[in-house]
Parts: C-alpha cells; structure tokens; sequence
C-alpha cells in the first residue's frame, strides 16, 4: 500500500446507474480516482463514456447512486462539488459569437474567478493552449481544431482540483495532440483528471488507470500494463518452426486445444501465431508435435495483448 | 452576485449586435409611431398617447417573445446550456442576468418612443398625468411579457416553440378580462382579474391605482420563479 492509497478518493462513484427513460444508459458503476491521478474511460460508442462524466460534473443527476467530489455529493452540495471541477463537453459547446478572449473571460467570471485572476490566467491558458493568433477571433469562425482547444482552454482556465474531457484530443492536428496530452499529464500532477478517448495508445500513455466500460457497465479496471498482463495468460504463443510450412500448419491447427493459428513467412524464417483456447497451456503439445515430425523448433514465446486487443476482447463478447 | 451581472452583461452585448433585436426594435417604433399619428388626421386632435399606449400594449405582445425566445433556448440548442449548468452559478443568478439584459433592451426601446411625448409637448400642450402614468404602465407591462416569454425560453430547445408559446399565453392573459361575462361566479371574477389589459387601462387613463401595480410585480414574480423551477428541473431530466 503506497501514501497515496491512504488519501481518500477526490472522486468517489458509488452504485451509479443511469435511465434515460426505460433504457439503461450506465448501470452499478464504481470507481474512485485519487488526488493526482489520471483515470481514462475507455469503451465503444453508446458504452455510457459521456454519460458517466455528465453525472461527475452535475449535469444530469444519476437515477441512483453518488458522486462526490472532495467529499461534496454531487447533486446534495451541487454547488460546492461544482467549484472544483473544468469541464470539456464532448460536443465542445461555445458562444459562437464571442470573441476567443471575451468567452475565456465569461468563462472565468461563471467559474467565480475575480477579474484580476481571470486576467493573469488568460495569458497563461492562451499561451499552452497557443490561441494567441486567435485571442479576437469570433469562436465561430475557427476550425473545428482551434475550438477544441478553446473549450480545453476554457476547462483548465481557473485551475480546477477535478477536470473533466470528455474526448479532448479529437479534431486537434498531431503536433496540438502531443502538446495536449503532455499538457494533461502536467495537470494531472496536481489535479485529478478524468477522460475519455476511443485512441488506445493515447489512454495507454497518459492514464495512470484505465477504466473499460461497455454496455453501460464496467469490465475491466486496472493500469494500462497490468491490464496487458493480465490478460496476457498463456493463451497466445509465437513459435518458430523450421520445417515445410504447408505441413506444419495443418499439424498446428490440429492440435486439441488450438483455437486459431496464422502463419508470417519472414523472409524464409516460418513463426506462427497460436491461439489456445481459453486457459489451455500449449506449450508441451506444440514442441511434441515438432519433434515427432522432426522439424526444429527454434523460438516459442507468449504473447501478451495489446490494449486495442484486450479493449476488443472485453467489449465484443467473442473469441479473438 | 457577479455571475448574475456576467450573465447580463454578455446578453445585453449580444442584444445591440443581434439583427432580431434591431428588427424588433424597427418594428416597435414603427408601428407605434403608425399608432400614434392615426388621430392626427382628425380636425381637432386630442394631444395624448393614448392611442400610443393602446398600440404598444399589443405590438409588444408579439415583441417580447421576440426578445426572449434566444435567451434559454439556444442556450440549450447549442449545448451551452452543459457549461452554464455545470459552472458553481444559481440558477436564480442565470434567470436574472438573462431577465435583467432583456429588460434593459426594452427599456432603451421606451427611451425612444419618448420622441412621441416630446413632439407632443413641442407642438401641442397635452396632459402630462396619462403620460407618466401611461409610461410607468408600459414599463410594468412590458417587464411582465418579458416575464413570460423568458420561462418560455427554459422550457424548450426550440426558439420558434418558445415565441409562439409566450405569445399564446400573453394573448390568453390580455383578453382574461372578456372572460369576466363567459365565466359566472367567482372564477369569472378570479380569470377577469387576471387580464393584463384590464390593469393597463387604469395607467393610460392617468390613474396610478396600486393594485395594478402589484398586479404586474406579482406576474412577473411568479413567471420568474416559474423559470427558475423550471431551469431547476432541467437537471432533473
Ligand atoms: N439524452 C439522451 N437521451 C436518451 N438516450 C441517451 C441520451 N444520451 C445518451 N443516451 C444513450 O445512452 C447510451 C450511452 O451514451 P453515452 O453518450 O454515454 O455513450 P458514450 O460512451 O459517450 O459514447 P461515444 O463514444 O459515442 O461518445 C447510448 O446508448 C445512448 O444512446
Ligand atoms: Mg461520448
């Protein structure tokens, strides 16, 4: 148990289910993120991603279970638990026209910020967010990139201890999405952050725990690499066989136990991908078969998933 | 406090550089203008505004909605409404700021028609009492419409639906007072009391009576916390 297990949640989430009429958009999930910490919400469209965040930030209370934020319930001390957090919606909604500047201002008056405040932050948020070409620009004449980062500059504008993005790297050019992710893991020392993302690789390299919600429930939780681990089992072998691969490949895949196998020709070096059934540990059987054929086994190794895979797994109810 | 004045402040902004307000704006001095010179034509004009007074009441019942049916509505179409909701604001600070910006536009409106009452004394030595009273009526019933329109506006997503939603209900409470003779016993008299136009009338004749007074303050008390309830349960959903 580290220091930080000890601290208690910044965000707690308890037994939250949400009806959108008779139609379970989340139902029974917990979580908790930590001072500090950054929790991804991974899922397909329609998992309850933007649902769940939305009740976070008290925009639409949950039909049952709680919220709190810093000790604050959500609906109870709505106004309390509002104050602590910067919030991007998915749909990035902007006064289309105001200025770039004026609506930061706006913003920050709304988020309780005095104007001395609101006028050292701008500078700082315009800069990291790089808007400064556009701080007079009417928000309705930018591009769909510079609007996403006007609604981040918006969220992180008066510092919150919880932020919010709901998919914040979405429409933002490559060199923005470096800059951006950088920028919430900055935020993410201090802050507690929660996002969204359907890019793997993304929630991989910044969420310190990944959160993997599908049909409104959550299946898997963990860090990134854990999840990899975890899931890595001794389910999926490469091996490398010298030996005629249009042979091997039929002894493989007659193997009891092999649900799947591929074959990569690698410039003559033959590796096949096995694919056991769940819980099967083939090792054994593969190297018999390779000695009672007299082929020479030159590699065997597990192979543990990736994210994008465990996410397919988790969220489509079959058998890769 | 501040947030209340924000929210104001950016509304009254938007009203002197929105084209729908200036149309509103054109078309209020203009008709009222047409309802104001229709007694010059007579031998003997009378010096008053009341026909002014009797002209606007009317226009504005299909003004105000004008003026209002932006403020929630679009807020709510464009998503804006998740940022406003979610900011440490109250809702009664959202109501008044949006209340306080539209009452302010129909306040300059007034401020111009007050060249009717200018010419009027110029050229002409009219009764001074009908036309102070008269203002303070217009004032108070202009605040009310506004009222109504505004709770309009956080009911729906939809600014065609909110305008023609106010307009229905300042045309029921305009005429209430016809209801008087349809409706015997003590509801006639209960629904007749609620006309708007029958508590102007007393203004534009120079009576400052104050029972009407209250009568407009408690419409456009209640429409307000009707539009607060109702933007309340907006979370609700
Ligand atoms: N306002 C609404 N009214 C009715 N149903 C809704 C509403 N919002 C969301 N839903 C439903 O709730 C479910 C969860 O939606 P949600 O927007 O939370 O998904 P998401 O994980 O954010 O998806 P995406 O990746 O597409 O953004 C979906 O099936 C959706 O159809
Ligand atoms: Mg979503």
């Amino acid at each position: 148990m580290t220091v930080n297990d000890l601290q208690p949640n910044m965000i707690h989430a308890e037994n939250l289910t949400h009806y959108y009429g008779p139609y379970p958009a989340i139902q029974d999930v917990n979580f908790g993120v930590r001072k500090g910490e950054i929790l991804g919400f991974l899922g397909p469209n329609g998992a309850g991603k933007t649902t769940t965040m939305r009740i976070i930030t008290g925009f639409v209370p949950p039909t049952h279970g709680t919220v709190t934020l810093d000790g604050y319930d959500v609906v109870e001390q709505s106004l309390e638990a509002r104050r602590r957090v910067g919030y991007l919606p998915e749909t990035v909604p902007l006064y289309t026209d105001m200025s770039v500047n004026s609506y930061l201002k706006y913003m920050g008056t709304l988020r309780g910020m005095s104007p001395d405040a609101i006028k050292t932050r701008l500078g700082q948020v315009i800069d990291v967010c790089r808007l400064g070409d556009y701080r007079k620009t009417q928000i309705g004449k930018l591009s769909k990139g510079f609007r996403q980062r006007v609604g981040i500059a918006q969220a992180i504008l008066h510092e919150p201890q919880v932020l919010v993005l709901d998919e914040p790297t979405i429409g933002i050019d490559p060199i923005q999405v470096v800059e951006t992710r950088k920028l919430i893991q900055e935020l993410g020392r201090d802050q507690t952050v929660v996002l969204s993302s359907h890019i793997l690789p993304e929630v991989s390299m910044i969420c310190d725990r990944v959160l993997i919600i599908d049909e409104g429930r959550i299946v898997a939780e963990d860090t990134p690499k854990n999840l990899a681990e975890g899931l890595q089992g001794v389910e999926r072998l490469e091996v490398e066989i010298g030996g005629p691969a249009a042979e091997v490949l039929p002894m493989l895949k007659g193997i009891d136990g092999v649900s799947d196998v591929t074959h990569v020709n690698n410039n003559g070096r033959h590796t096949y991908m096995v694919q056991a059934q769940p819980g099967k540990d083939l090792r054994d059987d593969i190297s018999q078969v390779v000695v009672n054929n007299g082929w020479s086994l030159r590699g065997l190794q597990l192979v543990g998933m990736s994210l994008e895979e465990i996410f397919l797994r988790l969220t489509t109810h079959e058998e890769l | 406090m501040r947030t209340a004045q924000a929210v104001a402040w950016k509304e009254i902004q938007l009203y002197f550089s929105s084209p729908t307000a200036y149309i509103v704006g054109l078309i209020f001095l203009a008709l009222t203008g047409f309802f104001f010179t229709q007694d010059l034509g007579d031998p003997f004009p009378e010096a008053t505004l009341t026909p002014f007074f009797d002209g606007a009441i009317i226009v504005f019942i299909l003004l105000a909605p004008a003026l209002t049916m932006r403020l929630l509505a679009e807020e709510s179409k464009l998503g804006t409404i998740e940022l406003l909701l979610t900011s440490p604001v109250r809702d009664w600070e959202i109501i008044a700021g949006k209340y306080v910006a539209s009452l302010v536009f129909f306040l300059v409106l007034v401020a111009l028609s007050f060249f009717y009452a200018i010419l009027l004394f110029v050229y002409a030595s009219p009764d001074p009492g009908p036309i102070y009273a008269g203002y303070l009526g217009l004032v108070l019933y202009g605040a009310a419409a506004l009222a109504v329109g505004l709770l309009t506006s956080t009911m729906t997503n939809n600014q065609i639906v909110s305008a023609v939603v106010a307009m229905g209900i300042l045309l029921a409470l305009f005429f209430a007072d016809r209801a008087f003779g349809s409706v015997s016993g003590l509801a006639g008299e209960i629904i007749g009391e609620m006309g708007l136009r029958g508590h102007f009338q007393d203004f534009s004749r120079g009576v400052i009576d104050t029972s009407n007074i209250v009568y407009f303050l408690s419409v456009i008390a209640v429409f307000l916390f009707l539009s607060i309830r109702m933007l309340e349960s907006r979370r609700w959903r």
